[in-house]
């Protein structure tokens, strides 16, 4: 690792004003951060320190309307028993990131800013129609992830946390690779007040997408049956060491049978 | 450079280490306790696990100055003098180590679980919950079973309630 200065921010804004110094970026669990920089692949100048704010932390779920603070670890998320109620799908979802270890430190602002093309928390914003909150706006997942690690966050910009309204039912399914854990193919399905929408992650050469396809079948008839026959192009699927583009066309339609049998389980 | 100041297995550490210090070297180079281990480095093998303010973390992906502040446990904190705590114990009892290099990592993984579920474990939950833990030499067979007599015996000689294990 380069070297590095350390700041911890109190506030939001005294993380702002932290941000701007040299090429300085957030610090939240550090999960991907201090690996990339360990091998160097990032070098920031300055790391800010946003875990410890207090603001950022937590879920709170109030009638349908539920708000989960950037800095809330995959563990707090997992073992809510309020947001189990209101969205077990994604508790279920946090309870399968990485490890223990990494569900400790590890948050969903860190997640969903680094956009990792096979991280799951992506589908699940996409999924639910999630709202991204940063200290300057508010972005609709569907405009806030733009491509493989990127977003459409603004240098200085910090996200906050996200609101969704809990949907009627939903799931979650990741085939996971065996190694890290990360998804090969996972596929959040839900259907919410405004219908059905299935997003898909792990797979897509753009990183996490809506297979309007699926969303069509399920919208008729919201089982896993609807999607027998769907046949998704693997022109726009990921193929690397771990799965061709032709597997992982199967392999989405298959986690998204499982995500609906588990959302109407 | 960061002055650091941590409540190591109960004792004071104050110490003036560059910002990328990693925990893990702050806690071995600087500390001298060296039981917490170095494997991969890459945040997969779990050697180098200890609880910050009560739960099990990679200190290779965490850095000292991060935990500025905070209490951390260490394999050289669970045993009592010359008594072993009770995972420890067991670990001894049903050969849970072969070369025990992974061994601080799994036992303080498996303390931070047993913590976790106070009702009990059964097999399918603990390799599960050892997803961040790997170990070259055993097989895990007796890992497992290693945790889940911990787990009773140390629910026996809390509530009395635990599951009866796989
Ligand atoms: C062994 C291992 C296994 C893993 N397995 C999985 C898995 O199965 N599924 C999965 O989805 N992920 C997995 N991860 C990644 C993990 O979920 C990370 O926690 C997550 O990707 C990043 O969150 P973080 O809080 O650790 O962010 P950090 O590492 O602290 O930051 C990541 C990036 O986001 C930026 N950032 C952080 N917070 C904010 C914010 N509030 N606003 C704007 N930018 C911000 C940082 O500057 C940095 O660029 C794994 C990681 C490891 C080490
Ligand atoms: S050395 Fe930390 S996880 Fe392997
Ligand atoms: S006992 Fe050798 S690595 Fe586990």
């Amino acid at each position: 690792m380069y070297s590095v200065n350390y700041h911890r921010a109190s506030s939001v804004a005294d993380a702002a004003k932290l941000l701007k110094s040299g090429d300085a970026k957030l610090l939240s669990g550090g999960m991907t951060l201090i690996p990339a920089m360990k091998t160097r692949l990032a070098a920031p100048s300055d790391l800010v320190d946003i875990s410890r704010i207090a603001a950022l932390a937590g879920v709170t779920v109030s009638g349908k309307t539920v708000t989960i603070g950037a800095a809330t670890t995959h563990h707090d998320v997992a073992t809510n028993a309020k947001l189990a109620k209101a969205c077990p799908a994604l508790t279920h979802l946090a309870s399968h990131i990485g490890d223990p270890q990494v569900r400790h430190k590890g948050t969903i602002g860190g997640s969903i800013a680094n956009n990792d093309p096979a991280a799951d928390y992506p589908a699940a914003m996409l999924a639910l129609d999630a709202t991204i909150i940063t200290n300057k706006r508010k972005v609709q997942a569907s405009k806030f992830f733009t491509g493989l690690f990127e977003t459409a966050l603004k240098d200085g910009e910090i996200v906050t946390g996200v609101s969704f309204t809990a949907p009627a039912k939903a799931g979650y399914a990741k085939f996971p690779n065996p190694a890290s854990r990360y998804a090969i193919a996972g596929v959040f399905a839900a259907k919410g007040k405004d219908g059905v929408r299935v997003a898909v992650t792990g797979a897509g050469e753009n990183g996490v997408f809506r297979s309007k396809e699926m969303e069509a079948a399920l919208a008729k008839k919201f089982e896993a049956p609807a999607l027998d026959g769907i046949k998704l192009s693997a022109s726009d699927m990921m193929g690397d060491l771990h799965a061709s583009p032709e597997y992982r066309a199967n392999l989405v339609a298959v986690m998204a049978k499982r995500a609906v049998a588990a959302a109407n389980g | 450079m960061s002055d650091v100041s941590l409540t190591v297995n109960g004792r004071n550490v104050k110490a003036s280490v560059e910002d990328r210090t990693l925990l893990v070297h702050f806690l071995r180079e600087h500390v001298g306790l060296t039981g917490t281990h170095v494997g991969c480095d890459t945040s997969q093998c779990g050697a180098c696990i200890v609880h910050v303010d009560g739960k099990a973390v990679k200190s290779c992906t965490m850095l000292a100055a991060q935990a500025s502040g905070s209490t951390v446990v260490t394999i050289e904190g669970l045993a009592n003098g010359a008594e072993l705590h009770p995972v420890q114990a067991a670990f001894k009892e049903n050969h849970g180590l072969q070369c025990g290099f992974c061994t601080p990592g799994m036992i303080m993984s498996a303390t931070d679980m047993i913590r976790r579920y106070p009702e009990g474990l059964d097999e399918a939950t603990v390799r599960a919950e050892l997803e961040g833990n790997i170990c070259r030499c055993t097989g895990y067979h007796n890992i497992v079973k290693a945790i889940l007599a911990a787990s009773q015996a140390m629910s026996k000689a809390g509530k009395g309630k635990a599951k009866k294990a796989a």
